[in-house]
């Protein structure tokens, strides 16, 4: 996983509430074996026509946010199911951060282990940053993991919140699986406890 | 560790499952039942492959293909190539690492969370996770069931152990009878069009109240399905002697004196009197009619009875464009009368409403009448054992005799991965959970919807009150 501490970036504003995961990459782009490559389906029914060509008017169809790594939403960012697809699109494209008053819960968890960092933010200081993008190329903005921070063009600091576990491991792209192995002597005793007190739970095997 | 004085069911799976608290207050929960597919596990099985790691127990992971293979005959194997891709992906993963598989033409291969409680793999007091969202259906069994994303499924694998933060405790209460023709599809949806669909976020929600305890367990999973709709991270119904019946005999329960000694422990499980809930929602069933909804997310909803909201009665700005947008996506005119909604597709199925017990009600409907003509109508049972009771009841043939064409069980046109989908503009009554903008196709329009409903939606032609029908 790629480590994040700070981004100075092009944001692009999505004033849109309720983004779905389906919004953000479409069901039939799912059958991928592979984490990469879905970048180019990204928000696929906001970005192209039924033909497949660009909508002029999305935000991401336009310079200079087709190279935006910031994304400003509205509410519940990320609602609906819990494919990574979604992560992994945003990924893909290049957003390595979103920042909305609230967001999906299982999609605000996918993003932290994929490397994005996703801001929670009140609704009007996201409109304010959204005022701040629609400036385009001249107004990126800073996204500070360490210090917890997002620095406006005009140099005013917002101070943000992160769970302290959640940004040691971002900041030090760390992977989930080695931290918990760390721990592997507490499973290995709660497994042993387990199987006297819970023994009626069989084990699988089909035949 | 655990939480002192009078404990949740939430309260209690939780504690009893914790193996580390960290010190910034993350948990190592442990995992009892890990249920895997073919489109949210490949990419985990490749990271544990690069980094050279097992599965930890294989003996409490189950994989099933069911999201995006065929509903037509399955020897004849699967034509796309994504999709077999996916299904072949899967198969080769699961010899590779020893996981348990039910094969696509065994008979008991269904719909990941209809097989979990089926086959008596789902049981109370257990935590289950799946690569899944709608993994809150095996919360109608009394488990602490959750939906996790790919790195969460690689996580599972290789360490048996989830990274996670107590939820809040919801308590939803549905209380007195529930009128002719409102079914739990309804109540769920009543829910959902109540709290909204951000209303449970941060929560896990638990059922209950006497409407609840009422259902049997097709019902309550139905309930505990949509969970997720209304944002909430999982749903639980408390354990009683209706879960205890429908467990016995499964093949995956305990037999014997084990399941004697699990029936004692689940006893302990439901909710101490006085136990705390940070938030309390009271529904009465007598106010929910069948429901329909008319908008692209399970919050817009309304009583069949009613009309296509108007959108300048919208709380603020933000509400009425919303509105706008989904009424032009839904192709609605504000004030037309749900029931003069024509359709042109209906779909019943998915793990919501894929049990034995929605296909009767999908059948007393059809029974002596015919689908409407330029309607397609299909009916996809959730797993091989769904199918093949509703066989021995007949249910297939009043289904064919009345024009409905009935499947082989997946997922199908609940999120349109396989070959059933809506075309661009085609508008469809269905029994699954989610009416995003193109989740049955892109440019379909959904409109959810209980079993009965659905079936009365098929004989008429355009969304029904199945009340109505006789
Ligand atoms: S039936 Fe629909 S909601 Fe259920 S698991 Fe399949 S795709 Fe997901």
């Amino acid at each position: 996983m790629q480590a994040f501490t700070s981004l100075t970036a092009v944001a692009a504003p999505l004033p849109l509430a309720n983004v779905d995961t389906d919004k953000i990459i479409p069901a039939r782009f799912l059958k991928t074996i592979k984490r990469s490559g879905l970048g180019v389906h990204l928000f696929d029914t906001l970005r192209f026509d039924p033909d497949g060509n660009e909508r002029p008017d999305f935000v991401l169809n336009q310079e200079p946010f087709r190279h935006a790594q910031i994304l400003i939403a509205h509410e519940n960012f990320g609602c609906g199911s819990s494919r990574e697809h979604a992560p992994w699109a945003l990924l893909d494209f290049g957003i390595r951060c979103v920042i909305a008053p609230d967001f999906g819960d299982i999609f605000f968890n996918n993003s932290f282990k994929n490397g994005i960092l996703p801001v929670r933010l009140p609704r009007a200081i996201c409109d304010q940053l959204i005022e701040d993008a629609k400036l385009g190329g001249n107004a990126r903005l800073t996204v500070d993991l360490g210090r917890q921070v997002i620095v406006r063009p005009s140099g005013e600091e917002i101070r943000f919140e992160i769970d302290p576990f959640r940004k040691h491991l971002l900041l030090h792209g760390l992977d989930d699986i080695g931290q918990t192995l760390q721990h592997v002597a507490s499973i290995d005793a709660y497994e042993r406890k387990r199987q006297t007190g819970q023994a009626w739970i069989p084990a699988i095997s089909v035949s | 560790m655990s939480t002192t004085g009078p404990r949740t069911l939430f309260d209690k799976i939780w504690d009893s499952h914790v193996v580390e608290r960290l010190p910034d207050g993350t948990c190592i929960l442990y995992i009892d039942r890990h249920l895997v597919h073919e489109v949210t596990s490949p990419q985990a099985f490749e990271g544990l492959r690069m980094a050279g790691r097992k599965v930890r127990r294989p003996d409490a992971t189950i994989a099933v293909a069911d999201h995006n293979i065929p509903t037509t005959d399955r020897r004849l194997g699967i034509k796309e190539e994504d999709s077999r891709i996916q299904v072949e992906t899967l198969e080769r993963n699961v010899r590779e690492f020893g996981v348990p598989y039910i094969p696509i033409l065994d008979v008991r291969q269904g719909i990941v969370h209809i097989i979990g409680p089926e086959l008596g793999l789902s049981l109370p007091g257990m935590t289950i996770v799946c690569g899944d969202s709608h993994t809150s259906t095996h919360g109608a069994m009394g488990a602490l069931a959750f939906g996790i994303g790919t790195s969460e499924v690689e996580h599972v694998l290789a360490t048996q152990t989830l990274l996670q933060r107590p939820a809040k405790n919801m308590q939803v209460r549905v209380d007195g009878a529930l009128g002719f023709g409102a079914t739990a599809k309804d109540i769920v949806l009543a829910i959902i069009g109540r709290i909204g669909t951000a209303g449970g976020t941060g929560h896990v929600i638990e059922y209950a109240g006497e409407t609840i305890r009422a259902l049997d367990m097709a019902g309550r999973m139905t309930v505990s399905n949509m969970t997720i709709e209304a944002g909430a991270r999982a749903g639980l119904i408390a354990p009683d002697e209706t879960t205890f019946a429908y467990i016995k005999g499964r093949e995956y329960a305990p037999k014997g004196e084990a399941f004697d000694h699990a029936v004692a422990y689940w006893r302990t499980l439901p909710s101490d009197p006085g136990a705390h809930y940070d938030t309390t929602v009271v529904l009465n069933a007598g106010d929910i009619a069948p429901m329909v909804t008319w908008g692209t997310n399970p919050g817009a909803v309304v009583p069949i009875t009613g009309a296509v909201p108007d959108p300048s009665t919208a709380k603020d700005e933000a509400e009425r464009a919303q509105m706008q947008r989904m009424l032009e996506y839904m192709a609605l005119t504000p004030g037309t009368r749900m029931q003069d909604v024509p359709v042109d597709v209906v779909f019943i199925g998915s793990c919501t409403n894929g049990r034995i017990e929605d296909i009767r009600a999908a059948a007393a409907v059809a029974r002596g009448r015919k689908v409407a003509a330029n309607v397609q109508a299909l009916v996809v049972p959730g797993s091989g054992l769904v199918k093949q009771q509703a066989e021995q009841e007949g249910l297939d043939r009043i289904l064919l005799e009345a024009g409905f064409e009935w499947r082989e069980p997946c997922c199908s046109m609940c999120l349109g991965m396989n070959p059933d989908k809506l075309t661009r503009g085609q508008r469809c009554a269905s029994t699954s959970n989610r009416n995003f903008e193109g989740r049955q196709g892109p440019g379909g329009r959904t409109h959810l919807l209980s079993p009965a409903m659905a079936a009365a939606a098929a004989v008429t032609g355009r969304l029904t009150d199945v009340r109505e029908l006789g």
